[in-house]
């Protein structure tokens, strides 16, 4: 009897797809997160110092907690809309991967919250006063970085997911979660910003990102069944 | 034999006992109506078919095959209170999503519909010209009707519909009983809950409130 269901890789292009439009359709939940980053960003200098000094030693860990705070605000809406809507059970039971489907989702949703993070760091680098040398670690840190926090932020929101206001549950679990990715990821941008070598710290946080990666869907996966069952 | 079978399914929530020791087989072309009161725990054994719950004790197999296995899921055509229409997207899309997935799952075949099949399913369920209107501009009837186009297309074995007569029309009554009628002839096994009254040949009845915990809690 098996093997009458669409091959799995046409189905996760269609997935992508799907999600992707879906992404692109609510525009305006998009812009959210990036205008958050993009103004506290212009605050800091205008509300603490603009001497560039100062600034120079502030820059790689506001710009990572900014990066981190906007990612954990875009969370609660990964699977929430699915969840709700019966999109979530629909595709749960089409028997294809729910891995597969999961890491698909994730992954878009990284693709329009993450990636816009990274591509705009630059400029906000420069509003800090970032060393020119600190460019490159900052953009492939965030790069990696953000990738692990919304994989490891999607078992968060998969758990609180049939809760209607989890926002803040969904803080608490993921917070601490979070606080290494930070560490090694501010560190690998200060680090390049005095000019010393920062690829071993680079590499944990490329690390945290491969783990969650493979990890992670699973984790959400099973938090998104428990919370079906409800 | 294709059949489903039901070994002594039970099920409580919070220690209070919905229904215990479901006993039931149906063989392939049978079309089946689940019966009982509201919260009588219809769309809890629907759910616990689909394996979607577990239950609390007992057994579903479909074709020998246990719930929740990737054998049954693509047997498997579920439609719940939630049908898992998008509101952003158009009812083409929509579809196109849901064939993407699950495929025709008919016997041996991985194939997908194509466009014209498409649009000739939501003809079908009158929402010709809406192909590509977004569905929040749809009433709630449309919506609906948009998840029901599954079923003109569909050719899985097991059909486990949840209210599907909600919001639709009487006319929309009519032709989806045609079309349940012709999948059991087909070979097809579907069951369903309904408050609507509507007339197929040869339905079966499974009525809950026979299952009732007998009143003793805890």
């Amino acid at each position: 009897m098996s093997g009458n269901l669409p091959a799995p890789g046409s189905a996760l292009r269609a997935m992508f797809r799907h999600e992707c439009a879906l992404q692109l359709r609510n525009r305006s939940e998009l812009y959210n997160p990036l205008l958050f980053f993009t103004s506290i960003i212009v605050f800091v200098p205008l509300g603490i110092s603009p001497e560039a000094g100062f600034l120079k030693q502030l820059a790689p860990g506001m710009v990572w907690i900014i990066a981190l705070l906007s990612v954990l605000l875009s969370l609660d809406r990964v699977f929430q809309a699915d969840f709700e809507d019966g999109s979530l059970e629909q595709a749960l039971l089409s028997g294809q991967s729910g891995y597969m489907l999961v890491l698909a989702k994730v992954l878009v949703h990284w693709l329009f919250t993450g990636l816009p993070l990274t591509l705009l760091s630059p400029v906000l680098g420069i509003m800090l006063a970032l060393p020119a040398e600190a460019y490159g670690c900052l953009m492939l840190s965030l790069f990696f970085g953000s990738g692990a926090l919304c994989f490891i932020g999607a078992v968060g929101a998969a758990l609180t997911v049939s809760l209607r206001r989890g926002g803040l549950l969904l803080s608490l679990i993921i917070i601490p979660l979070y606080v290494p990715v930070l560490i090694f990821g501010s560190g690998a941008v200060s680090a390049a910003a005095i000019g010393d070598s920062y690829g071993a710290t680079l590499a944990v946080v490329v690390a945290f990102w491969l783990a969650a990666l493979m990890l992670a869907p699973f984790a959400a996966l099973g938090a998104l069944k428990i919370n079906l069952a409800e | 034999m294709q059949q489903l079978l039901l070994d002594k399914v039970s099920f409580s929530r919070d220690e209070v006992p919905l229904f215990t020791d479901v006993e039931a087989s149906w063989p392939a072309g049978s079309i089946v109506q689940l019966q009982g009161a509201n919260g009588a725990g219809k769309t809890t054994l629907l759910r616990i078919i689909a394996g979607l719950l577990r239950p609390s004790a007992g057994r579903v197999s479909f074709n020998e095959v246990p719930s929740g296995h990737y054998d049954f899921l693509s047997q498997l055509l579920y439609l719940g209170h939630q049908p898992g229409v998008k509101r952003s997207m158009t009812p083409l899309e929509n579809l196109r999503w849901y064939f993407a997935l699950n495929g025709l799952k008919g016997v041996q075949s991985s194939a997908r519909p194509d466009e014209p099949g498409y649009v000739q399913a939501l003809a079908k369920v009158g929402l010709r010209h809406y192909e590509d209107v977004p569905c929040y501009q749809l009433s709630a009837g449309q919506q609906r009707r948009v998840a029901l186009a599954r079923l003109f297309l569909s050719e899985a074995p097991l059909w486990l519909l949840d209210e599907p007569f909600t919001a639709v029309d009487v006319h929309g009554v009519a032709l989806l009983e045609e079309r349940i009628q012709a999948h059991a002839e087909q070979g097809g096994l579907v069951l369903l809950t309904t408050h609507q009254s509507w007339r197929v040949a040869g339905l079966e009845v499974l009525d809950l409130e026979r299952f009732k915990a007998s009143g003793a809690r805890g």
